[in-house]
């Protein structure tokens, strides 16, 4: 290797050179700080520290799991046990109590409409709202007409297997059947017993409507599921056609696409994805929104 | 003489520089790198994950060309909080036949590991068009477009095959009926029934064969019940202790990726010594020392 003087000194700033000169100009060979060696040497006795404490170093099929065996899904493990810890008293009780009887318990009612409010937002919310008021396809949870039954029960089923879910063997399940598309029904009649079902819930029909032609579609058609004066049947899921108050809209063209094309809204089986008291929580939550029964 | 003296000798030789740099990586790379692809809790297997049937590939595609990864997550950390929202942390063994994976940190959204069933397939596809009808706080931008694209279907057996390359264990039969199998999930009996009512029936026969007997599980499709995922708390101890599955796909994955990274070894030491042989050829000297006088020359 070149040779490596110490004695050249830059006399200027006392420093020693690298002895490298070029057209007159030398390369100061300054020294690190010591402040900042220092700190360096003391980050290298820091991971002899490290090692030891956590793990560190692969072996052979595992690792050196150190001292305090930290591992990120055992902290994530033992943080889940004590939140569940913290609420098992009150997750007991709500567990314990049967579904009418929490109203009943301002405490265990508080703490239902909490746990319910919250995990509404996070499950429930996507699809019904904010408050539930639901959108087209997504029923409002805060009028008292429901497709599957608005009692503190039959909420709770709904929640715990859904509807028309596909992972869930006891979901809630009918089919209306798709008049037009299947051609059970010629177009001019889908139009004939769209324009009874306006009249059904009292809205003005089109110019030149059948009345008698439809209400013999509807009855042979329609009445079986949605009863002879269209109120619904609660057991099937098909709904109310007598009150103002539609799912998939009410316009005439909207009730032809519905008969033509059928309509099949799914809601996912929660008791696969959320916990028994979760779900007795949103029960009770959604039942006081405004249309429990 | 202190000790940073010696730095001296590498400092003034590039060739002893370059070994000691690739002697220093190849420490590095051998303790950090290495263990990853031997040591049991990094290369834990899951049940129920099985490759990407057609159809879910094509619309992982879309996925990342339309940026999604840009807002959304696919990775829930072990954190209380996540998993308390959206359910199991994420495991590695969950994105094996991610290439690439989606995991990020960047959430405008939220996390989608977990996503899968949550809402109703019409909420999702309404929600891509236009997620303001169903969510009107929401920033996320509507995907309209989407709807009246056509899925070019003629490059799918190429993706299959590349996925292949990439140790995703697809088979011959897979890849020859890949076309086919993407539209029979679609639309199972051509003619018959809704497109999206086919969609939940799930994969063709060919991907039911896979590992993935949990499928249809309710959430997470991609874990099985058995893995914990009874509910917001799950048994996470359990998750980690499920002993190595070692089935015939992992022992083609396993020979695959032997194969690959010896390869892999061999290929660059070769390189490595042809660059140092061609630097320290006696005949090579007169060049690299002129070239090295290049910034003392005089104009």
């Amino acid at each position: 290797m070149a040779g490596h003087t110490t004695e050249d000194r830059d006399h200027i700033t006392g420093t020693a050179t690298t002895g490298h000169e070029w057209d007159g100009i030398k390369e100061l060979n300054t020294p690190l700080p010591r402040w900042w060696v220092n700190i360096f040497y003391a980050t290298i006795l820091w991971s002899f520290g490290y090692w030891v404490v956590y793990p560190s170093w692969p072996l052979v099929s595992s690792h050196l799991t150190g001292v305090i065996a930290y591992s990120s899904r055992a902290e994530v493990a033992v943080e889940l046990d004590a939140l569940k810890a913290k609420r098992a008293a009150q997750a007991a009780d709500l567990g314990k109590v049967e579904l009418a009887a929490i109203k009943s318990d301002p405490k265990l009612l508080s703490l239902a409409m909490a746990q319910g409010k919250a995990a509404f937002g996070d499950n429930c919310a996507p699809c019904h709202g904010l408050g539930g008021a639901g959108s087209k396809g997504y029923p409002n949870l805060n009028d008292d007409d429901w497709l599957w039954g608005g009692s503190l029960g039959e909420i709770h089923t709904t929640l715990q297997n859904g509807i028309r879910s596909s992972n869930d063997d006891k979901t809630r399940i009918s089919a209306m059947p798709a008049f037009g598309r299947d051609g059970i029904l010629k177009k001019d009649e889908v139009r004939t017993v769209a324009n009874f079902v306006r009249a059904l819930s009292g809205q003005p029909v089109e110019a030149g409507y059948n009345a008698a032609a439809g209400a013999k579609l509807f009855a042979d058609n329609c009445a079986a599921c949605h009863g002879d004066k269209g109120l619904g049947n609660k057991e099937l899921g098909s709904p109310n056609l007598a009150d103002a108050i539609t799912l998939y809209g009410s316009g005439i063209e909207d009730i032809v696409e519905t008969v033509t094309n059928a309509r099949a809204g799914v809601m996912p089986a929660w008791n696969a994805r959320l916990d028994a008291v979760t779900i007795k929580s949103l029960a009770v939550y959604v039942h006081s929104l405004g249309g429990g029964k | 003489m202190s000790l940073w003296n010696k730095h001296a000798i590498f400092e003034k030789n590039s060739i002893i520089l370059i070994i000691g740099i690739i002697v220093m990586i190849s420490i590095g790379g051998l303790v950090e790198i290495a263990p990853l692809f031997y040591l049991r809790s990094t290369i834990e297997q899951v049940k129920g994950v099985r490759p990407y049937t057609p159809l879910e590939l094509a619309g992982r595609h879309i996925y990342v060309r339309e940026g999604c990864y840009n807002c959304h997550s696919q990775m829930v950390r072990p954190l209380r909080d996540e998993v308390e929202r959206y359910g199991h942390y994420s495991l590695a063994a969950e994105s094996m036949f991610d290439k690439p994976f989606q995991w990020g940190s960047k959430r405008t959204g939220p996390d989608l590991a977990r996503v899968g069933g949550k809402y109703s397939d019409e909420w999702q596809l309404q929600h891509l068009v236009n997620p303001r009808t169903l969510v009107p706080q929401s920033i996320m931008p509507g995907y309209p477009f989407l709807s009246k694209n056509e899925l070019d279907t003629a490059d799918i057996v190429n993706h299959l095959k590349a996925n292949r390359i990439g140790a995703v264990p697809y088979t011959d039969e897979m890849i020859a009926n890949a076309a086919k199998d993407l539209k029979a999930q679609v639309n199972p009996e051509p003619g018959r029934g809704r497109p999206r009512e086919a969609l939940r029936q799930g994969a063709g026969p060919r991907f039911r064969r896979q590992p993935a007997e949990d499928l249809g599980s309710g959430c997470a499709d991609r874990l099985s019940p058995g893995s914990g995922h009874d509910g917001r708390f799950q048994g996470l101890r359990r998750q980690s202790q499920l002993p190595l599955r070692r089935g015939a796909m992992t022992e083609t994955y396993a020979l695959l990726a032997g194969i690959a990274q010896q390869f892999g070894v061999v290929f660059f030491m070769a390189i490595f010594l042809g660059v140092v042989a061609y630097a320290i050829w006696p005949k090579n000297r007169e060049k690299f020392n002129s070239a090295a006088e290049i910034p003392l020359k005089e104009d």
